[in-house]
């Protein structure tokens, strides 16, 4: 089966949230079946409102032998942190 | 070996155990699939359905006790009536065989069973109203997945095909029964307690051809139609689940988890 049908990721929305997130993936044969199969993996206790299904293939991943390159500049710009700011009492929570 | 049970089966007790022996027949029947479905995904859908069933058959045995009033749960009736105690249709306890025959068993029945329980949501009797709200939306999801199934079936491989076809021509004799009513069901049905199946079958009947057609498949004639299952008397296969079924109640009565 893994042979010939196709991975897909899936994606819920729970009772609460905002977003989809990601959950987990699965074999399907096509759009249907996998919104199905997802349904009856990922949503069996009650989790989610919502789902997508996304063939595998159509996502875009960076290459985790990046990594480096990719996300380590960063850890040196601590200022695009949003914590050198002085939040006047009156403001209250933010 | 203890008790074989002896139920008093006034109309509405009987009536309750033919449903909820569908329930539990079939749900047994496909929880055979468990770890052998032909790949992951299915095997959790076969087994989500399987629950689904026995979920509602549970809440009929014990609504069956109640109505009887001789203090009988839903073991009871599950695990000490032999054979011919039984009252499900005979489609249900047909063997899986292959994937097809088994998904072609869960679609025609089904079909019928979603609008069965729509039409059961109007029932005057409260309990059964509400396990018909209830199972009407898993049996809806019962429809949509496994006719998904048989269009994919019959409309892919020549095996696929083949296979399919074969299950609907093996089934096909077995679903008249589900319209069958005696006439302890009418009394129930001029009560407005139980709904009037024969009203269904144009739909059920329209509704299957539809997919049967999506699927490339040719709705069989109405022919000779089996029964009996409703009165008791079954197909060879019902024993042998049984014997499995029961087992370990038989053999440690009264064992709990």
């Amino acid at each position: 089966m893994k042979d010939i049908f196709p991975i897909w990721e899936v994606f819920i929305r729970s009772r609460n949230g905002l977003a989809h997130k990601h959950v987990g993936s699965l074999h399907a044969a096509d759009a249907t079946l996998a919104l199905q199969a997802a349904r009856d993996i990922y949503t069996r206790r009650g989790e989610g409102l919502s789902i997508w299904v996304v063939p595998s293939s159509a996502i875009t991943a960076s290459d985790p032998a990046d990594k480096d390159m990719m996300f380590e500049p960063t850890a040196s710009k601590i200022y695009r942190h949003p914590t050198f700011y002085e939040v006047p009492d009156e403001v209250g929570h933010m | 070996m203890a008790k074989t049970l002896r139920v008093n089966e006034t109309p509405l007790v009987l009536y309750c155990l033919r449903r909820a022996d569908d329930a539990l027949i079939l749900g047994h029947r496909l929880s055979e699939w468990c770890g052998h479905a032909p790949m992951m995904e299915e095997d959790m859908a076969l087994a989500n359905m399987a629950l689904d069933l026995i979920g509602q058959a549970r809440s009929l045995y014990t609504y069956a006790g109640q109505v009887e009033g001789e203090g009988h749960t839903e073991d009871d009736f599950a695990y000490w009536r032999d054979e011919r105690g039984y009252r499900n249709a005979l489609l249900v306890e047909q063997e899986n065989d292959d994937f097809a025959r088994t998904i072609m068993r869960q679609f025609l029945y089904a079909s019928f069973a979603d609008l069965y329980w729509q039409a059961m949501v109007k029932s005057k009797d409260e309990t059964l109203a509400a396990v018909a709200a209830k199972s009407e939306k898993e049996m809806a999801y019962h429809v949509r997945h496994t006719a998904e199934w048989v269009i994919r079936l019959g409309d892919g491989t020549d095996e696929s095909h083949e296979r399919i076809a074969k299950a609907l021509e093996y089934c096909w004799p077995f679903t008249g029964e589900l319209f069958e009513a005696d006439e302890s069901e009418k009394g129930l049905v001029a009560e407005g307690i139980a709904a009037d199946l024969s009203s269904l079958r144009d739909q059920w009947r329209t509704n299957v051809k539809a997919v049967l057609d999506e699927a490339t498949l040719t709705m069989p004639q109405d022919g000779w139609m089996q029964k009996g299952g409703r009165s008791g008397r079954h197909s060879e296969y019902l024993g042998h689940l049984l014997t499995e079924l029961q087992h370990v109640q038989h053999t440690v009565p009264g064992a709990v988890w």
